[in-house]
């Protein structure tokens, strides 16, 4: 019991810890469906953020669909859509591999929602877009590459 | 900030497309103010959650990465016209805002 508490108060980012916590009646459920943790959005470079969410052996796949430009004039609206033709998608996260913040948002969808988000991100300069898809337990990714003329971090 | 939100939501066959535009600064903090050569304290949407007719089917988690104004598109399949889709979003200040649409 000691050893559980502390590993609960040691890292809540840990999605095992967090799947224990939730048996052991510690948390609500509400909480722990939270998606993706903060920490990964603090995260500087790709591998910590996946890492952070748990996510670290996504496998590539090609039922995920990534509908971004191939030359983004302005990096500080750059749309991307991304599609998972995956049965069960229960979240999609978009990175932006060499931003600041690789991780840009992390969908969770529930209830109906399809695996299919659509948003506008900033990339400080070209590089991979990258969607990491959740179902049924396991990660899925693919990415494809946006070349950004200027970027849109800092300025 | 509490600046009105867009939203705009249709029927496609069995599928609701909702589209929500909302009002928003997205500072990431990353960037120098080019005045005073001070950092621009970040000012950005952590947190979107989106339900219909009361059940959340969205839960979003965002960081300064997302443009400025920023634009949600997601779909939903079970929703009928006149059902009600509202959008909550929280910032890294606390600021919040709500919005509702009918599904149309």
């Amino acid at each position: 019991m000691n050893a559980l508490r502390r590993n609960v108060l040691k890292s809540a980012a840990g999605a095992g810890t967090v799947a224990v916590a939730v048996a052991a009646g510690l948390l609500t459920p509400t909480f722990a469906l939270a998606g993706a943790p903060r920490s990964a959005f603090q995260a500087k470079n790709l591998g910590d953020a996946l890492k952070e969410m748990g996510a670290t052996g996504a496998a590539d796949s090609k039922d995920i669909t990534i509908k971004a430009p191939d030359i983004a004039e302005n990096g500080a609206v750059v749309p991307v859509e991304v599609t998972s033709g995956i049965a069960g998608t229960t979240s999609i996260a978009i990175f932006a591999e060499k931003n600041a913040s690789p991780l840009i948002a992390d969908f969770d969808l529930m209830n109906g929602a399809q695996g299919f988000v659509s948003t506008r991100i900033k990339m400080g300069q070209t590089s991979l877009v990258r969607a990491v898809v959740k179902a049924g337990g396991k990660s899925y990714t693919a990415s494809k590459e946006v070349k950004v003329t200027i970027g849109g971090c800092g300025g | 900030m509490a600046e009105p939100m867009r939203i705009r939501a249709t029927m496609a066959g069995d599928v609701a497309d909702v589209k929500v535009l909302m009002n928003h600064i997205m500072e990431t903090g990353l960037r120098k103010d080019a005045k005073t050569g001070q950092m621009v304290p970040a000012h950005y949407i952590t947190e979107v959650t989106a339900s219909v007719n009361g059940t959340k089917v969205l839960d979003a988690g965002m960081s300064g990465g997302i443009s400025k104004n920023p634009y949600l598109g997601f779909k939903v399949k079970g929703p009928k016209a006149g059902d009600k889709v509202v959008i909550n979003w929280v910032d890294n200040k606390g600021d919040k805002n709500t919005a509702e649409a009918t599904i149309g």
